[in-house]
């Protein structure tokens, strides 16, 4: 860590914007054990939804890492989706490249001249996950020294630049596909079998996010990008490397989206960049729309946000044809106009003693104060 | 890639036919791109449906064609009808973000552009439409640069509207009213200023020009219910690289961004001229920090 010095009044401040660190009661375990219960059980319960559940698991992970940056941090990413198509081209060119010539691979137009053994198979697949994270993560440091200079809604744009122009890009690139994409190597065994394997993986996946973030939001790192995001002057006046945290919490966030990108190609069997990887207009957005639905900046707020997100859109979907774009537009103007804080953020609003928040009176006229000036972001 | 940039050196008549296109498709980018400038710098509203109120503009124009009319004349009635619902849109929604912090804004009109993109989608179906204006085109050089005459008459349209725009803004009682607010919104509400109404004014105003823009691109270019997120894009470009009110220097970033845009993708290809697009942005985001950055050097 760095030499950070955070001063005792930040610390309160913390404690009343709602993050406080509180010992771990009877009702938690219960709620985790229920959830890890749910998890493990729902495959063998609700088969035919496995891969509904698999993508649900995903979407929590999506909004937990966009909440990483944009709520703890305060910086509102509106192209994070990039790194997420980064780990899935990184994790098949991985998967291919090991056993065979990638060119050759992705220009035949079924790429199925070469079968990839079982061994081979899950042995790219492991490699490439794991690569697909790492690369997703080195791309996050080059590109935060980039944009990480950049406030309020030019880091949103340029963000969002990132993400729209490496879609074009990798369209345009022969050599991993170009716009016709990449048909990924067949598993090795039954549909259920694959259905099951990349449940498990998913779950995997999105409970260690969950259990990483609740660890760093609980360390001085976690105390640092909280100051950033309440002001970043006065954080980097207090000597905290402010660059370097930045980076470093888009680069974690990175890892987790890499590797959801990674089981996501995967899981679908046939990459291509503008609709599978990079669809900023679709998962791009949705991250952030769930996150602020939940409420951002809280621990909770993103994977109930992601839930009942991924519940309604799953149920309405079919009923709507084709105006479930505009509905998706409706909700987004609806919950930025009256609800901006999202469900958890309501909750601690109304009920603070339950999130063990000791709220300081004057402090909170404080804040009131703030949002009244409209200072926030 | 290399071919076309020796094409480029072999035939120097290229080189001006692209000039020119850029320089037309410029002209309009102006437009749209001083709308933005207004509405980010009088209510710090960051408008990212702009690009989609063009592209709304742009079927007035198409629709007006496939019934018989000329695409042209579609223009009065796309601008009044436009105002109307900008004014409409900024009492529902806009008004209720005004005030709010930078990213309320933008992520509050990036639903509205899903809506749009979608309506129009609904509406009109997902082909890439293009108006007719039946007039032809020209050539010079025999043949090696040709200008079609929409292209010219949008050109002159385009001027004549900017040039409305800014006597508007200078002499009218309401262009003050919005110029009073842009310097100080407060300071104008004390003043006896109902700012309020001078937003809305603003918004509606700003949806009235990206119309006017979008009827001219529906001529000479193509429209189609997605293309919005590009404009809205090239609109960031201008004002980032122009600022506020400072309409010199959006005529030139817009020229600049048009031209660019033509060299670039005949360089590269069309399929990356969206690319090329975002790539303009990310430069000009890096080139404003390179210069924020010495300026904080200066400060410390």
């Amino acid at each position: 860590m760095t030499t950070d010095t955070t001063t005792a009044s930040l610390a309160v401040r913390e404690a009343a914007s709602g993050t406080a660190r509180r010992r771990i009661t009877r009702n938690d375990v219960m709620m985790y054990a229920a959830i890890l219960v749910f998890g493990i059980v729902a495959p063998i319960i609700f088969p035919n939804y496995t891969y509904q559940i698999a993508v649900l698991w995903l979407m929590v992970l999506f909004a937990q890492t966009w909440d990483l940056v944009g709520g703890q941090m305060g910086y509102n990413s509106l192209g994070n989706i990039f790194f997420f198509g980064a780990g899935m081209y990184i994790c098949t060119v991985t998967q291919i490249g090991l056993f065979t010539d990638v060119g050759a691979y992705t220009s035949s137009s079924d790429g199925g001249q070469f079968e990839f053994s079982t061994e081979q198979y899950y042995i790219g697949v492991a490699v490439g996950l794991v690569l697909a994270a790492i690369g997703a993560s080195v791309l996050a440091v080059m590109l935060g020294w980039i944009v990480f200079g950049l406030r309020g809604p030019y880091f949103a744009i340029g963000t969002l630049g990132i993400a729209l122009g490496a879609g074009e890009l990798v369209g345009a690139w022969e050599w991993v596909g170009g716009g016709g994409g990449i048909p990924i190597p067949v598993y090795p065994g039954s549909g259920d079998g694959k259905a099951f394997f990349y449940y498990a993986l998913c779950f995997g996946t999105a409970v260690a996010t969950f259990a990483f973030l609740k660890w760093l939001y609980s360390t001085r790192f976690g105390l640092a990008i909280n100051a950033i995001r309440d002001d970043e002057e006065k954080a980097e006046a207090m000597g905290i490397h402010t660059l370097r945290h930045k980076t470093v919490a888009w680069a974690i966030s990175a890892f987790f989206l890499g590797i959801a990108g990674g089981l996501f190609g995967n899981m679908t069997g046939f990459i291509e960049p503008l609709e599978v990887a990079f669809p900023v207009i679709t998962f791009g957005i949705f991250m952030v729309a769930m996150a602020l639905l939940g409420g951002k900046g809280t621990m909770w707020g993103p994977v109930l946000g992601a839930v009942l997100f991924h519940i309604i859109k799953e149920t309405t979907w079919t009923y709507f044809l084709g105006w479930q774009w505009v509905a998706l537009g409706v909700i987004i103007i609806l919950n930025i106009m009256f609800f901006q804080q999202g469900i958890v953020g309501w909750m601690q609003e109304k009920w603070p003693d339950l999130f063990g928040i000791e709220v300081d009176r004057s402090l909170v006229a404080d804040t009131a104060d703030d949002r009244a000036r409209g200072r926030g972001v | 890639m290399l071919d076309n940039l020796n094409l480029l050196a072999l035939a120097p008549l290229l080189n001006i036919q692209l000039l020119l296109d850029g320089i037309f498709i410029g002209a309009i980018f102006a437009l749209a791109g001083y709308g933005l400038a207004l509405v980010w710098g009088v209510m710090n509203v960051k408008n990212l449906c702009q690009g989609e109120y063009v592209i709304m503009g742009g079927y007035f124009a198409w629709y007006a064609g496939t019934i018989g009319i000329h695409p042209i004349l579609a223009m009065p009635v796309a601008v009044v009808v436009m105002f109307g619902f900008g004014w409409v849109i900024y009492r529902v929604i806009i008004s209720r973000v005004v005030d709010k912090d930078m990213f309320t804004s933008l992520l509050a009109t990036f639903g509205l552009a899903i809506v749009i993109q979608q309506g129009l989608n609904l509406a009109f179906g997902p082909e890439v439409q293009i108006a007719q204006s039946g007039l032809e085109t020209r050539s010079f050089f025999d043949g090696a640069v040709t200008v079609s005459e929409i292209r010219f008459v949008s050109f002159v349209i385009c001027c004549v509207l900017a040039s409305l725009i800014v006597l508007f803004m200078k002499n009218s009682r309401m262009g003050q009213a919005i110029r009073a607010t842009a310097q100080d919104a407060r300071a104008a509400r004390v003043m006896g200023i109902d700012t309020d109404r001078v937003y809305a004014f603003t918004y509606a105003l700003n949806c009235a020009i990206c119309a006017a823009a979008g009827v001219l691109i529906s001529m000479i270019w193509v429209i189609q219910p997605f293309y919005g997120l590009t404009h809205s894009i090239r609109s960031f470009v201008i004002v980032t690289a122009a600022g506020f009110g400072n309409l010199p220097g959006v005529i030139l970033a817009a020229f600049g961004i048009g031209v660019a845009e033509q060299f670039g993708g005949f360089i590269l290809g069309a399929e990356l001229q969206q690319a090329t697009v975002v790539g303009i942005l990310l430069l000009v985001l890096i080139w404003r920090q390179a210069l924020m950055s010495r300026r904080r050097q200066a400060l410390a």
